[in-house]
């Protein structure tokens, strides 16, 4: 860890800015729960996104006052939420046909492990899981238009997530196209990963040493 | 006179079998039938298989029903929730089979029940394990896999408002895959909070017709929990 010494991180926090701000106004956009679900607070109310929540929600908004509360109204992370003006519900197979049918623009997903061929693992860390549970991830990943993938770039033991192969249970094969992570951004391109920025104080090399696929810089 | 509206919890449950295929709507807790729920639990069917998008929480309903050792086998997406104790001890201990469906191959493996087709060709899940033992094949340039409809016997679904023909509405993201599983059952069993006249409906806003519902009965229970 001592080669990241030098610079700063990004939080949690600011890892879902960075990505709110690369989200064009008019794309709908399906946040994983977790850390994506957070996304959604840094879109600006006036740059029109429209978020889609796979339990039947499209126009979704952000979590309401305590004293305003529609309990019959919540997203994929059970929490409570609002619709914005223009919002429609819909059942399961609508909303999963939405996105089979490859209508979202975008989806954005937490990950385990990301493979430079775009293979994503986010659903089990193990071939023996006690009772797995894949919920929509596997729909989502092969449905969007695109995949982003927000995710720590290390494990909590140094691990880097930014692998060769994948080595847990994958979740689709070939899906993601770029990388938030709290150290860089990064796509994956048909050469491996194509480094778009990396956060202050940090270098290519230092990127490279905590990471256990070849990178480049993007042209 | 048509009049699907039953006066009791037994009239509701009356004639669910042993071994029957259950569908239980909701995700999560919000539009999950839970009086429906007690009633199954009380009625005493036993070796159900129970179609469902998660596998229950803490002690009450659906846990209620696995602990009592009623069900030998769950279809869902996603067993994991906040407590999910009694599902997770029952699965370690070998006393119950889990098959793990992708959340929107659920939904359409039902909806293809309802829709009389029998199977259909899915991108979602090529090249994972869940792909094991199923039919793969390239179709349009994209691999794809073999998902055969999912059928019930009995559907138990949550309504907000019903009227005697069946005819139901559905409250925000309560919807979930009530709609869908009301299509896909033998029988199906509505609860909703508010029975209302036939005609008051506003025929725009029925989201299940009333062809896909055989009995309703009124739980007007009022606000529901987050679990």
């Amino acid at each position: 860890m001592n080669a990241l010494a030098a610079c700063k991180p990004r939080t949690r926090n600011e890892m879902a800015a960075r990505v709110a701000r690369d989200i064009p106004e008019g794309w709908f956009v399906n946040l994983g729960i977790g850390a994506p679900l957070q996304v959604a607070d840094h879109v600006p109310a006036e740059r029109e996104v429209v978020f889609h929540s796979e339990n039947g929600v499209l126009g979704m908004g952000p979590v309401p006052e305590p004293d305003r509360i529609n309990r019959w109204l919540i997203n994929a992370g059970k929490q409570y939420v609002t619709l914005r003006s223009g919002g429609s519900y819909m059942h399961h197979a609508d909303s999963f046909a939405l996105i089979r049918g490859g209508h979202l623009d975008l989806c954005v997903l937490g990950a385990f492990q990301v493979a430079e061929n775009g293979d994503l693992a986010n659903w089990s860390t193990s071939e023996n899981d006690s009772a797995p549970a894949v919920g929509g991830a596997m729909d989502l990943a092969a449905g969007a238009r695109q995949v982003w993938v927000l995710m720590d770039h290390q494990t909590k033991s140094g691990e880097s997530r930014l692998v060769r192969r994948c080595t847990y249970p994958l979740t689709a094969l070939g899906v993601v196209k770029r990388i938030y992570t709290n150290l860089a951004v990064l796509d994956v391109t048909p050469e491996g990963f194509a480094v778009r920025e990396i956060v202050e104080g940090l270098t290519l090399d230092t990127l490279q040493e905590v990471t256990s696929a070849p990178l480049r810089m993007l042209d | 006179m048509i009049n699907k509206i039953v006066q009791s919890m037994a009239q509701a449950m009356a004639d669910i079998r042993d071994g029957a295929v259950v569908l239980l709507g909701g995700f999560g807790s919000i539009g999950q039938p839970n009086a429906l729920i007690d009633g199954l639990i009380e009625q005493g069917a036993k070796d159900l298989t129970v179609v469902s998008n998660n596998a229950g929480v803490g002690r009450a309903g659906l846990a209620r029903l696995l602990e009592l050792g009623r069900v030998c086998k769950i279809i869902c997406s996603y067993p994991r929730t906040v407590d999910p104790v009694v599902f997770e001890g029952l699965y370690r201990a070998g006393k119950i089979e889990l098959e793990i469906v992708p959340q929107g191959t659920m939904a359409e493996r039902l909806r293809a029940a309802g829709a009389g087709i029998p199977a259909f060709f899915t991108p979602t899940g090529v090249g994972t394990k869940l792909a094991a033992g199923k039919e793969q094949r390239e179709i349009a340039g994209r691999k794809c896999l073999l998902e055969e409809a999912l059928a019930g016997d009995v559907a138990l679904v949550e309504a907000w408002e019903a009227d005697r023909w069946g005819n139901l509405t559905y409250r925000s993201s309560a919807r979930n895959f009530n709609p869908v599983m009301a299509t896909a059952a033998k029988l199906t069993i509505a609860q909703a909070q508010h029975i209302v006249d036939l005609g008051a409906l506003d025929p725009e806003k029925i989201a299940t017709p009333g062809i896909y519902v055989d009995r309703v009965l009124h739980v007007p229970y009022g606000e529901p929990t987050v679990t």
